[in-house]
């Protein structure tokens, strides 16, 4: 059974480990558009930001391809595919037979059909990365075009380089897919505490040699203009071999095309119909989609979407429908601007269907998971949003405590006995410790015994 | 009579008087791991195991009392009848982590010369196979804690993974006052709660939280590059697997936020002086070797290991869960942590027994195959059992139950009648800790000398003598007295990584060893009780810090190994919505037979009891104090709620001291250390009516 995967991202490479995992022998051929080794595409903005450098991204060494027996064609590109005898051709004239194909080409950015658009930069690339970085070192200002997952994490990450950033949105607010008006309100107000200036509800026009210029006519200045106007399939391959393509190439559960020797995964793919562009379900198509070529029985039943801003200094997880309202959910909500905070729970039917969480929490891993796993929503909604130890914190104060509360863990020595010990003679802590062992394990609970003789010694006016 | 503590691997140290009828216990102070005159509830109570009336005093046969010569004749005979019939191999021998020094190398020299049986292994394996597996792999040898106790004051920062010892060993926290603590616990637990920070990760994702917190120290530039490149080898290949494992990645699998996991690193990076130490919470898993070897690739990025004030450990379990881990009660093992495949310390081995190496049988199953595996049409046919109750602590136990009720042969010995016993043919009853003599190695892999402080009752032998005078009946002539026992250890471990062989009793209690304290010696405080191994040599001071110039591996170098997370065995679903976890209480220890039987400790916790979240009691309509049944595929056990808001809401925990819990557990395998899965498997949770 010889496998061959055309395209090395975060898919086509993801399938091709997991094959190699399952299946030590089979012959796997992968080919790749970029010349490198594949690269986590989603640590991109961290290099942006100057926060990860390019060496750290590689998924694999390429020594691993021979260690693993796997042929890598990089830098050359499949032009057509033979479904006929089961072939896949270069541009440069080789010929590659398969019995499974697997589809991994993902998608590119749209570059929107706008005069001057080729001063701009795309943002899709490690060397798309590279030329923004060499261009933000001789810039004084910096405009981003698209104000959706990748263009926030963008301009946050040029903004930490020190440049001004104005950030362009077509949209009402930013990231509209995923936050609802007053979440994309707080968000932008955060971005502007870091240098980014957000402008939503503009379209650029052009761009020229000095900035952007929007449809009313404004120039919104810069000398680096980046694109993050989202990203469309690649497709052509499959449609000019005939297979089924809508938006992207259509696959059943297996992540079959219409041609049961062909898979489709990744960005390029399009199950029930959603295509997804986020890593997550790329893995886990991938992971299904090695287990079918490997003769198991996984199944592919679409994946859950949590989206997970990367930009320091600005917490943000999205998740699942945040745009229900109270008609159609029960929608929890909480808002304080002033400090960059807007958390929002949509439930229904006692499950959590979608979250918005800005600003630092530790309920984002609690509600991801929940979310994740469909579980039941507990009846505390406020418990949710705010977590923390729930019940009260421990009756420190020697008069508060019940006399049955345990003192000394290490001793089970309770408030009680103390009270009792002290009664019989026992007036400071060595006396307690000797008749009751309190204090004498771990130590840490020395203040409070300590806490309750004195309060027993002030009650009765003994000096303590 | 100055001693140790008759449980865990701390062996804190206290004095034993006897006045007629009273046994009185206090603490020592000159012994490192309780210098502060420390004890536990447990401890301070252990006189009761010598006093409460449980014990067994005279052999039992089909339940019957009978002579000693009567018991052993008839164990031996049936032991040559079934060797005779089903081959060496018929017969199986399973030792404990509890068990002395001497007793550990005794039982390995019984099973390979005197029975001939490959089939030998020990409870040890369900506690620290995956630390130890990892230890090896990255270090060249397993020392729990390769450097006093004591080092640790001069923490500022210590991340403890799956550890919890302000119940499991309270003394030890002692230790950790001057420290910032990181605790990575999905519970809540006593160690969590004097946590500077605490990391909830969701049962069975400590690995990937591990690998989360090493790609944030490579992307922060966190990494002691200098180290990484003097000291240690493999970084390259671990760097790359990273990628895939970037915090927001890590965090959806976990459930812990980035910004916690980023001031995790942080903390650890910073400081001066840190620690990554792991116990059986992050180890008890089937990637449990691979989760100890990514908090070790941690320390080892951050530059810890090998250098004076900072590190990476395990903390040890059982008594003396280093030392049995060391002398050949292991399937793989031979004495002084030797390998059995490896035929110079066959050779070596034989020597000291006087036997051909040829002779000695090859490596066996490990602990849960080998119970898997009794009665069966290719299994042993009978087993000796010895310090351990696998009836209540092995995973999967009523399967385990079942395996032992087919046996032709059991035998167990034992001090009290535990669930195991019960089921034996024949039961030896043995002496305790203060009623003999013999070495412990604590969990800082310091050698130390528990010695006999009051006379045992009569009708009791020691298992040292058990094990003699079975293997006089079987044509084997073995010494039974410890000293001589201990010697002869010396001499079989002489040369292998565990090197006692400039070890003995007087120095070890009267040791005044010096040095450089920089170098490895120590202080004259810290030497009053106790040599580090390896020592080689009696004028060789002992090795409190190993690493300190070189790893034991062929090249000096610590190596990173990639690993990539699995998570759990048995996820949850549908049917099995709730995750388990299981773990100890203070009160009590291992499967609660001695324990148990101390009534303040069975007052203290009386039950068997399940903790679980307000959210999830209110869903099932459970209330404080309902009976409820934990149930998973393989079986069900029974427990008193206990509600609380200290443990996540999709998780139940279980304490493991009552027959019960592990009938539920899940028998999933280690690949490389064979340990079971106990720390994580799916159920579901019901108030029974």
């Amino acid at each position: 059974m010889r496998l061959v995967v055309v395209g090395n991202g975060m898919a086509g490479a993801r399938l091709v480990s997991e094959v190699r995992a399952r299946d030590p022998r089979m012959p796997v051929t992968v080919f790749g558009a970029e010349q490198g080794r594949p690269y986590n595409r989603v640590l991109l903005s961290n290099v942006l930001a100057g926060q990860a450098r390019p060496d750290q991204l590689g998924l694999v060494d390429l020594s691993w391809y021979d260690t693993h027996r796997v042929r890598a064609v990089l830098g050359g590109a499949v032009a057509w595919i033979d479904r006929e005898s089961r072939a896949v051709h270069t541009a440069d004239g080789r010929r590659e037979p398969y019995d499974l194909l697997v589809l991994a080409t993902g998608s590119e950015p749209i570059v929107p059909p706008i005069p001057g658009v080729e001063r701009a930069i795309p943002f899709r690339t490690l060397d798309d990365c590279d030329r923004i970085v060499k261009t933000a070192a001789d810039s004084r200002r910096a405009v981003v075009v698209g104000g959706g997952l990748l263009g926030v994490e963008a301009a946050r990450g040029l903004a930490g380089r020190g440049l001004p950033v104005t950030l362009l949105h077509l949209a009402g607010h930013l990231m509209e897919r995923q936050l609802d008006p007053e979440a994309g309100l707080v968000l932008g107000e955060t971005l502007a505490a870091l240098g980014v200036e957000t402008r939503t509800g503009v379209s650029a026009a052009a761009v020229e040699r000095d900035g952007v210029r929007l449809a009313d006519g404004e120039l919104v200045e810069g000398d680096l203009v980046v694109l993050a106007c989202g990203v469309r399939p690649l497709t052509g391959l499959a449609a000019e071999a005939g297979l089924e393509v809508r938006r992207g190439v259509v696959v059943d559960d297996e992540l079959r095309t219409d041609d049961p020797s062909i898979f489709a995964i990744g960005e390029c793919a399009e199950h029930d119909g959603t295509v997804y562009g986020l890593v997550a379900p790329a893995w886990e198509q991938a992971a299904v989609a090695a287990d079918v070529i490997t003769g198991g029985k996984s199944r592919y039943r679409g994946s859950r979407l949590v989206t997970r801003l990367k930009a320091s200094s600005v917490e943000l997880a999205a998740m699942g429908e945040t745009h229900l309202t109270d008609e159609h959910a029960e929608v929890v909500r909480f808002s304080h601007r002033a400090r960059g905070t807007y958390r929002k729970l949509v439930i229904r039917d006692d499950r959590l269907v979608g979250a918005i969480l800005l600003g630092d929490t530790d309920a984002v891993g609690t509600l991801t998971q929940l979310y994740d796993r469909g579980g039941p929503v507990p009846g505390d909604r406020a418990g949710l949003l705010f977590p923390g130890p729930a019940s009260a914190a421990r009756a420190d104060s020697p008069t508060l405590m019940p006399d049955a509360a345990r003192v000394c863990h290490c001793n089970n020595v309770t408030k009680g006995q103390i009270r009792a010990c002290w009664e019989a003679g026992a007036k400071d802590v060595a006396g307690v410790a000797a008749a009751t062992r309190a204090t004498t394990g771990c130590g840490t609970c020395r203040e409070a015994v300590a806490g309750i003789v004195g309060w027993l010694c002030e009650q009765e006016g003994v000096p303590a | 009579m100055r001693t140790h503590c008759p449980y865990c691997a701390l062996q804190c140290g206290m004095a034993i008087s006897v006045s007629g009828p009273e046994i009185t216990i206090t603490p020592r102070t000159d012994v490192p791991a309780n210098a502060a005159g420390a004890l536990c509830q447990k401890g301070w109570t252990a006189a009761e195991l010598l006093t409460n009336g449980a014990r067994l005093t005279s052999p039992l046969l089909h339940g019957r009392p009978v002579a000693w010569d009567v018991a052993l004749d008839h164990v031996a005979g049936r032991l040559s009848a079934i060797r005779r019939e089903h081959g060496p191999d018929g017969v199986a021998v399973f030792g404990g982590g509890g068990l002395t020094n001497e007793k550990a190398y005794l039982l390995g020299k019984f099973a390979r010369v005197a029975l001939g049986t490959s089939q030998i292994d020990y409870n040890g394996r369900f506690c620290m196979s995956s630390a130890a597996a990892a230890s090896i792999r990255a270090f060249g040898m397993d020392r729990g804690m390769p450097f006093p106790v004591t080092d640790l004051a001069g923490a500022d920062v210590v991340l403890l993974a799956g550890a919890n010892p302000a119940e499991t060993m309270p003394p030890f926290v002692r230790h950790l006052a001057g420290a910032r603590l990181v605790v990575v616990d999905p519970r809540r637990t006593a160690t969590a709660r004097l946590a500077w920070l605490h990391l909830r990760p969701a049962p069975g994702t400590d690995l990937a939280l591990a690998l989360g917190l090493l790609h944030l120290a490579v992307a922060e530039d966190l990494v002691d590059v200098a180290y990484v490149e003097e000291r240690t080898s493999g970084f390259d290949a671990v760097r790359t697997s990273l990628a895939a494992w970037w915090p927001e990645r890590v965090e959806r699998i976990t459930g812990v936020p980035v910004p916690r996991m980023r001031e995790a690193v942080r903390a650890l990076a910073y400081a001066k002086n840190a620690y990554v130490l792991t116990g059986r919470g992050a180890e008890q898993h089937a990637q449990g070797t691979d989760t100890v070897t990514a908090f070790v690739n941690l320390a080892l990025a951050l530059g810890l290991p090998g250098r004076l004030g900072s590190g990476y450990g395990c903390l040890t379990g059982q008594g003396n869960g280093q030392g049995g881990r060391e002398h050949g009660q292991k399937a793989d093992q031979l004495p002084g942590y030797r390998r059995i495949d490896d035929p110079a310390a066959r050779a070596h081995v034989a020597a000291v027994w006087g036997v051909e190496p040829d002779d000695l049988p090859g490596p066996g199953r490990s602990a849960f195959e080998l119970l898997d595996a009794l009665g069966t049409p290719a299994g042993p046919k009978a087993m000796l059992l010895f310090g351990s109750n696998p009836v209540v602590s092995a995973p999967d136990s009523a399967r385990v139950a079942e395996r032992i009720r087919s046996l032709d042969l059991l035998v167990v010995c034992d001090v009290v009648m535990s669930e195991t016993a019960a089921l034996a043919d024949v039961v030896f009853p043995v002496t305790q800790w203060a009623e003999e003599t013999g070495t412990m190695t604590n969990l800082e892999g310091r050698v130390l000398l528990r010695r006999r402080a009051v006379e045992p009752p009569p009708g009791v032998r020691s298992d040292l003598e058990v094990i003699a005078a079975l293997a006089r009946r079987l044509g084997h002539d073995f010494a039974d007295e410890p000293g001589e026992v201990f010697d002869e250890l010396r001499r079989a471990s002489a040369g292998g990584p565990a090197d006692y062989s400039g070890i003995t009793y007087d120095r070890i209690t009267g040791a005044r060893v010096t040095g450089d304290r920089t170098r490895g010696g120590v202080s004259g405080r810290e030497a009053g009780a106790g040599v580090f191994w390896p020592c080689p040599s009696p004028d060789h001071p002992g090795t409190p810090r190993p690493f300190l110039d070189a790893f034991a591996t062929p090249d000096g170098r610590a190596r990173f190994v990639p690993v990539e997370h699995r998570g759990p065995a048995e996820e949850i679903d549908d049917d099995y919505p709730v995750y388990l976890t299981t773990g100890r209480v203070l009160a009590h220890y291992q499967s609660g037979a001695q324990t148990r039987r101390i009534a303040p400790l069975a007052e203290a916790v009386p039950e068997p009891y399940v903790e679980l979240h307000p959210d999830l009691a209110g869903r099932l309509d459970i209330g404080a104090g309902d009976l409820v049944r934990v149930v998973s595929r393989r079986g069900e056990g029974r427990g008193v709620a206990r509600i609380s808001d200290a443990i996540r809401s999709d998780t139940v925990f279980m304490p493991f001291h009552w027959e019960g819990t592990n009938r539920i557990t899940n028998p999933a395998l280690d690949p490389t250390s064979r340990m079971p899965e106990f720390k994580v498997c799916a159920v579901r949770v019901e108030r029974v009516a």
